[in-house]
């Protein structure tokens, strides 16, 4: 493996491959960056901004940078935990989210970096925004409410699923995700198999009739905050 | 209908070939056509360019000159930035409304005439201004406005409103345009006098490696705002690896308070082309693309002539002044999106897509266009170039200071005598460029538009350089008698309007700020607040994926430093003990209509 090449995360030297992201060369060994906009398989996004590292002292996203020899980057520092804290909170007020009686509660992406972020209660104002509900597909619904604009779903159906069903519309605050038909969901050619249905980090997109299937203390994040998994590859 | 505008979609999108690339002519076609481009018009475009239909949506979607819904067969983008706003752009919007009986966005009742707001559109120098369609009308006042939408009702014909054309190339019959030139102090790089074919034969009797050698040594940098050394840019760009590259000018000039590239395009446009096709064969390139503002359509037939004749007087084309070199340039138009001048946003804009910029690493140097190495180059970059060519980069360096070689053109609007376009050495001291301006009692001086900073008369010693007070060229002058918050106010109602949404804390982050500055501008805030903008402000600036984010936090941060007394005249003083912040009248608004009477606590 002569070809591998050498970066340091937080001090810590680290081997990658050319080809990797930071994101990647440090979950390969068991460094956790926190991520939303990222999925495994799919092409990054760098949107969400959670990531952000610093790379030979300029803010990156982890998820879109490639790894290059001598890299030093910084992650876990107390000035981008509080940077990615305020992104966090940022998405709860930007959308409507309601933990209490969401599906999603105990799977959810989102959810889970708060708890792991400690986050109590955002300290920006909610924007309480008007979104719509799309319930007309037989197997699978969409809550705008809790999209946070992600693009797995965008990402999962145009290059897993090679449908399309999902494209951004709008710009700015006005931005959301549309559907690839003139009104609903039912109008296109979405499956509840679909990579792009399991896509969906938080609430927005959800199977039908399978809620809170899970019981509480059984679900993905009761028991460990998010990133352990990457975090216990590190012990081996 | 539905046939008809079946058969008008296929004709449009067989014009451009059927590839989806040319998405943005294509609806901006079906747009011109038909005032909208309706769902159905989407499904058409997508079956003929192969695309899925909501991806016409999302680029119909992305610009402001677009639109699914109809638009009156005129519309009416009365510009509301700043500047227009402080020389009478409410008083003209208010006479608009009352002679046409409508609101802002709102279309006529007979479905003739539609009333939108635009962000500047590069006439700051003659506010208030408007676009008619893509014709512009300037100087407006409200008895003005009234009469312009009688005579509009009447004949439905703009180009009539243009009764008398400016100065110049404006009156040229392929522009016929009312704006003025307004260029108070020609220098002599850019608006020297031109030989059209003198820089590019030079350029083409020596090798791509001695041009770029010869930009190199002329410490030319981007005149954009970035400032990055054009001949490095261009050397990375021929390093790269690709079968073809691309040279892109950018003529999106969208940063509020700047217009010095209206003027070069208007006056100068030969220069801007032989810019290009010098930087062309420099990198080697075979295509260049021209990608003008949707704001500056009227110039559009002007430089398409200006293109023709280079390609007839061999200046283009094929075997370009017989040195077997091929290069043409296209014009791609904008459609309303001030992104759209970030490198990576208008090379997605040129690709037909939305204008969100691309994620670096690769730099466009790398990957652009198409995936092409690329060179994006500003309008006045494209001009040094061919004056280096012209008179040598030794010459051309005399000029300026050593870290900021040659002249930088200033576009100066605001509460000043003689707005306008100034050609100026860099180095030139701030306090040097207010006096020239007839600006003697400016309070408070905007460089480098929104994006830029705030600066106030402690700093007017400070120079116009990349070092220092580094600027794409706006400069807005604020007299006394201006509420520096307010003007900061509506820079972030600008950053909310244009964020193109794709990253958190430029989409959120922005709303964010813009809450809290209003907050205090209504007389509820908190000495906290100032705390909580900075840090919101930062944050805002550090993790932002592009140069849009992660300058729109500036107006807050500088103004912060700078003018800090505006903020705390602004927020009272604790009385009896409370904070004003929470207000509980409106706080219960909603459950006292509901309940049909008051609350005694909140109203005491």
């Amino acid at each position: 493996m002569s070809d591998m090449i050498q970066i340091t995360i937080d001090g810590r030297e680290i081997e990658a491959q050319p080809s990797q992201t930071i994101l990647e060369a440090a979950q390969n060994k068991g460094v956790y960056i926190p991520r939303l906009c990222y999925m495994k398989g799919l092409i990054p996004h760098g949107s969400c901004r959670i990531c952000t590292v610093m790379v030979n002292g300029r803010p990156q996203s982890a998820c879109t940078t490639p790894v290059a020899p001598g890299q030093v980057v910084e992650n876990n520092t107390d000035k981008l935990m509080a940077l990615r804290k305020n992104i966090i909170e940022m998405l709860f007020v930007e959308g409507n989210h309601y933990c209490m009686y969401c599906e999603k509660s105990g799977n959810c992406e989102l959810q889970a970096l708060a708890y792991r972020f400690g986050i109590a209660a955002p300290k920006y104002p909610y924007l309480f925004p008007q979104r719509d509900v799309d319930a007309s597909h037989r197997d699978v619904l969409i809550d705008r409410n809790r999209c946070i604009l992600c693009g797995r779903c965008v990402r999962s159906s145009r290059d897993v699923d090679g449908k399309h069903v999902f494209e951004f519309v709008g710009r700015g605050p006005e931005k959301r995700v549309a559907i690839n038909a003139e009104a609903k969901l039912s109008d296109t050619n979405l499956e509840v198999r679909d990579a792009a249905v399991e896509a969906c980090p938080v609430g927005a997109i959800l199977k039908k009739r399978v809620g809170y299937a899970v019981p509480v203390g059984q679900r993905m994040y009761d028991h460990e905050p998010i990133g352990s998994d990457v975090e216990a590859g590190a012990a081996k | 209908m539905s046939e008809n505008l079946g058969a008008a979609v296929r004709e449009i999108c067989q014009a451009c070939g059927n590839n989806r690339v040319r998405m943005m002519d294509i609806v901006r076609a079906v747009q011109a056509k038909f005032g909208c481009v309706c769902g159905e018009a989407m499904d058409l475009i997508a079956k003929e360019v192969k695309a899925h239909r909501v991806e016409v949506q999302s680029v119909v979607s992305f610009y402001s000159f677009l639109s699914d819904r109809p638009k009156g067969k005129i519309v009416i983008r009365l510009c509301n930035d700043v500047i227009d706003q402080m020389h009478g752009a409410d008083r003209v919007e208010q006479a608009f409304c009352e002679e046409l009986g409508i609101r802002v966005g709102e279309t006529t009742a007979d479905g003739r005439i539609t009333l939108e707001h635009a962000p500047c559109i590069g006439m700051c120098d003659q506010a208030p201004a408007a676009l008619v369609n893509d014709v512009v009308v300037t100087q407006l006042s409200a008895d003005g406005a009234r009469e312009l939408s009688r005579e509009l009702k009447q004949h439905m014909t703009p180009q009539k409103l243009v009764r008398t054309y400016g100065d110049g190339n404006n009156a040229h019959e392929l522009i016929r345009a009312m704006v003025h030139n307004n260029l108070r102090g020609p220098g002599p790089i850019i608006f020297g006098p031109i030989n059209r074919a003198e820089a590019l034969s030079k350029a083409l009797s020596m090798s791509p490696a001695e041009v770029i050698r010869a930009v190199k040594t002329s410490r030319l940098r981007g005149r954009g705002g970035a400032g990055f050394p054009t001949g490095m840019k261009w050397e990375f760009t021929r390093g790269a690896k690709g079968e073809r590259r691309c040279v892109i000018c950018n003529a999106d000039e969208g940063e509020p308070g700047t217009f010095k590239d209206r003027v070069i395009l208007t006056e100068r446009p030969d220069r801007v082309l032989a810019g290009m096709t010098i930087a062309g064969y420099a990198i080697g390139a075979d295509e260049g693309i021209l990608y003008l503002r949707g704001e500056y359509a009227y110039l559009r037939p002007f430089l398409e002539d200006v293109l023709q004749k280079r390609r007839q007087d061999g200046l283009l084309g094929n075997n370009i002044l017989g040195k077997g070199f091929d290069f043409d340039i296209r014009i791609q138009m904008g459609a309303g999106a001030y992104i759209c001048g970030e490198e990576t946003a208008l090379i997605s804009s040129c690709e037909g897509l939305r204008g969100d910029p691309k994620n670096r690493p690769p730099f466009p140097a790398q990957k652009g266009y198409l995936e092409r190495p690329t060179v994006v180059n500003n309008v006045e970059t494209l001009c040094a170039v061919t004056k280096i060519l012209e008179h040598g980069p030794g010459a051309f360096a005399e000029h300026g200071t050593s870290g900021s070689s040659g002249t930088k053109l200033l576009s100066v609007s605001g509460d000043c005598s003689r707005p306008g376009v100034y050609e100026v050495e860099f180095g030139m001291s701030l306090r040097d460029v207010l006096r020239l301006v007839g600006a003697d009692d400016a309070a408070a001086v905007q460089v480098g538009g929104p994006s830029g900073q705030m600066v106030g008369p402690a700093d007017y010693d400070r120079k116009i350089e990349y070092d220092d007070l580094a600027t794409g060229g706006s400069v807005m002058v604020f007299g006394p008698q201006r509420n520096v918050v307010e003007v900061v106010d509506k820079f972030l109602e600008f950053f909310v309007e244009e964020s193109c949404g794709y990253c958190t804390p430029c989409r959120v982050g922005n709303v964010l700020l813009k809450e809290r500055i209003e907050h205090i501008l209504a007389g509820k805030g908190e000495p906290t607040d100032l705390e909580y903008l900075q840090e919101l402000g930062e944050t805002v600036k550090t993790m932002s994926r592009c140069g849009l984010g992660q300058t729109s936090a500036n107006p807050v941060l500088t103004t912060l430093k700078n003018f800090r007394g505006a903020y705390e005249q602004l927020i009272p003083g604790p009385s009896n003990g409370f904070q004003p912040t929470f207000d509980l009248a409106a706080a219960v608004g909603d459950a006292e209509a509901v309940i049909g009477r008051k609350s005694e606590h909140a109203h005491a």
